[in-house]
């Protein structure tokens, strides 16, 4: 299952640099607070990137949002890929864990961007509330034109073997409710 | 080759580990932290220091032995480090030694966004400047090199997004050429820095500098000053992560990307500006390679003055280029951070604000009892500072509220820069007396929980020597040195407090309390170092293979 996001042809291609490469690059911005599991997302999907044959980069800023504060975290993935940060408004996709940074990251998001947020998916139906942020990178996952083995093995790369049945769960489930990603109104 | 998605500060680490660097120690500081953690779990020698001053001496006398060696520390840690650091560029070193300093454009986690390209060119020192994580692999070895043909230490700045930010790094194949002997050999002359030997020194720094700066500017450094002809309406100069967003924002033009910022290949720069029509000079922070430019008499446009605050970003390098200097939308402002709610020290600060106490502040987690709810922080300028900020306002304050000055300081600060002041209040006593608040939670919390010397564990968390803080207070000539848990005991800690302002002696007070977040930890390697000690009671622990240990 591959399916191509809407309107993702258009994504901000950054090629034709010096003797860089082609290739349009895919940005995701993750959002959190501090100790959600914000940079874990965001490592997985950076070695799900790499895993899958892409250049990629991910840029966040460590420190003071270990303390519960507003965390992101850009991963962009393509081609070629220059800079580190996704430009503000040319995010392809949110991928955000609390309700109250929905908002706060939205002008980041590119016109016709995707939203993927905490409501998605519901409480009850995550095999463990600590894996909100696997669940959101398998809504994710649907969108991406990259094989979701690359993402779960990215996933069981990143965490104790105890903890993979789990994530696989979680992981499977947000792919599932990929699909019924809030989109802008227009 | 394999490919490896590393941050800057691992790709350092690595570099290090293939470049044979014997020794890598440094004091934590975000964004460089995990530059020497990475070095230590790669099997690297690394050791936190006490602060970057003592690090930088170690490292120097590492350097001095013929030793590759790597010392590390944020863009304000290099301020403690001056010292050394000027007269240091005067001896040289035989084998190389290479500082890294982090700096931290928009203070992501810092108290100032000082631009340490200007401390190369104060200190006359060679300076390289990585762009992302392969050029941080690459131009480590590139370090090393020029250390070593020079014989001089080499700044190695980085920035925060730099330093963080991953991305792929193909290691290289070879190993570099076997570090030299580690040895020593006298040279007076060039080492013991007394006017007499420090005159022909200082000629002979600026001789090498003369000559970095030629060959800076020929083929053998065509990698570190890079021209990429392009379209030529537009040249650009540029340097670290400014060159990423500026090459996304205009991926037709022309760039010179300076690799070797101190010192700057101007006469490349020259030629480049003539092939071009308009030359701009996209850089984070100060205008440094502008100035320099313009002072060559090189026609270049500089950002306004604007984008000298701040991190540079693609939308900021596309307005750059534009001349647009309207002003930015705003940020979106998210959820501040704050004390941990099981942090111990939330008494602390609820007491302090009870009293109204004037709180001569420091640097640390702590430092977030400046924002609401407590808002009890009246001060915080740099590491240490806390006491004798306190001092001053106690020295000159009315009684009334010179009784209600009290320093805070963390532990680990408390070791980096906080013992002098407690000398100087021993030295130099208040009439009033002086009460200062140790907060020790047992660790570095802010920057991740490192390891220091009060903790009596080694940047490997295996046991070493243990500085007593209230011995030191003692042994100091601190009248009063009291240890309380604050969170255990809130009531009790309000009225030692109390006590302590309204008497005139001086006062130490411990609060001692471990990070929530590091207890677990500490508590498990408390555990393994009894063990240690059952089974090896002697040294014989220490000579363990690692993975042994």
């Amino acid at each position: 299952m591959t399916s191509q996001p809407a309107g993702r042809a258009s994504s901000h291609g950054t090629a034709g640099h010096g003797a860089a490469g082609h290739g349009a690059v895919t940005n995701v911005v993750l959002a959190g607070l501090g100790g959600q599991g914000v940079i874990k997302a965001s490592d997985i999907l950076a070695d799900a990137a790499l895993r899958a044959g892409f250049d990629v980069k991910k840029s966040e800023v460590h420190g003071m949002s270990q303390r519960g504060g507003s965390v992101t975290s850009d991963v962009r993935f393509g081609g070629k890929v220059l800079s580190p940060m996704v430009p503000r408004g040319e995010a392809d996709f949110l991928v955000v864990l609390a309700a109250s940074e929905v908002e706060v990251t939205r002008p980041l998001l590119r016109p016709g961007g995707v939203v993927l947020g905490p409501d998605l998916v519901p409480d009850a139906d995550l095999p463990n509330k600590r894996s909100l942020n696997v669940a959101l990178l398998g809504a994710l996952s649907h969108y991406l034109d990259m094989p979701a083995e690359a993402m779960l093995d990215a996933v069981k790369a990143a965490l104790p073997e105890r903890l993979h049945d789990v994530n696989e769960r979680a992981f499977v489930l947000g792919r599932s409710l990929g699909a019924r990603a809030d989109r802008p109104r227009p | 080759m394999e490919r490896q998605l590393l941050s800057g500060d691992e790709a350092v680490a690595l570099a290090a580990l293939h470049a044979g660097v014997s020794l890598g120690t440094g004091y934590p500081g975000t964004p460089s932290t995990e530059i020497l953690e990475a070095f230590s779990e790669l099997g690297g020698r690394a050791q936190w220091a006490p602060n970057e001053k003592v690090a930088l001496e170690v490292g120097l006398g590492a350097a001095f032995a013929n030793a590759r060696t790597l010392v590390t520390m944020k863009h304000v840690g290099l301020n403690v480090a001056a010292d050394p650091l000027f007269t240091a560029a005067y001896t040289g070193v035989v084998g190389a030694l290479i500082v890294v300093t982090a700096d931290d454009p928009g203070m992501s986690s810092s108290q100032n966004e000082q631009d340490n390209r200007r401390y190369a060119v104060a200190a006359g020192l060679p300076c390289l400047e990585p762009s992302d994580s392969q050029e941080s692999y690459d131009f480590f070895f590139r370090a090393v090199e020029i250390s070593e043909r020079w014989q001089l230490p080499v700044l190695f700045r980085m920035t925060t997004r730099v330093c963080h930010s991953k991305s792929i790094v193909v290691a290289r194949e070879g190993a570099m050429a076997a570090p030299p002997a580690i040895h020593f050999e006298h040279d007076i002359g060039g080492r013991v820095m007394i006017p007499a030997n420090a005159r022909p020194a200082h000629r002979r720094l600026r001789a090498k500098l003369a000559e970095i700066a030629a060959w800076g500017e020929g083929p053998e450094a065509a990698d570190l000053n890079r021209v990429e002809p392009g379209d030529r309406s537009v040249g650009i100069v540029t340097s670290g992560v400014s060159y990423l967003h500026a090459a996304e924002a205009a991926p037709t033009a022309s760039f010179l990307k300076i690799g070797l910022v101190n010192p700057l290949p101007i006469e490349r720069a020259r030629a480049f500006a003539a092939g071009v029509e308009r030359t701009v000079v996209i850089e984070e922070g100060d205008p440094v390679i502008a100035d320099a430019l313009r002072a060559a008499g090189i026609a270049v446009e500089s950002k306004a003055e604007m984008y000298r605050f701040g991190e540079l970003d693609v939308s900021r390098a596309r307005r750059i280029l534009a001349g647009d200097a309207t002003p930015e939308p705003a940020t979106p402002r998210g959820k501040p951070p704050e004390l941990c709610p099981a942090c111990p020290y939330h008494t602390v600060y609820a007491t302090l604000q009870k009293h109204d106490c004037i709180v001569a502040g420091d640097i640390g987690c702590y430092t977030l009892g400046v924002l609401p709810p407590y808002k009890a922080m009246d001060t915080c300028v740099a590491m240490g500072a806390s006491i004798g900020v306190g001092l001053g306002l106690r020295h000159v304050l009315p009684e009334a509220e010179a009784r209600r000055v009290v320093s805070v300081i963390g532990d680990s600060t408390f070791v980096h820069s906080g013992i002098s002041g407690l000398v100087e209040m021993a030295y130099n006593p208040p009439s009033t007396g002086h009460v200062v608040l140790i907060l020790d939670n047992g660790t570095t919390a802010m920057t991740g929980q490192q390891e220091h010397p009060a903790t009596g564990r080694t940047l490997e968390h295996l046991p070493t020597g243990k500085l007593s803080i209230e011995g030191l207070a003692t042994a100091i000539g601190i009248g009063s040195v009291t240890v309380i848990d604050p969170y255990a005991d809130p009531d009790g800690f309000e009225r030692l407090l109390l006590e302590r302002l309204a008497s005139s002696e001086l006062s130490v007070i411990v609060a001692r309390r471990p990070c929530v977040l590091a207890a677990a930890d500490i508590r498990k390697w408390e555990q393994q170092a009894a063990e240690l000690r059952a089974q090896a009671p002697t040294q014989a622990a220490f000579d363990l293979p690692l993975e042994e240990r």
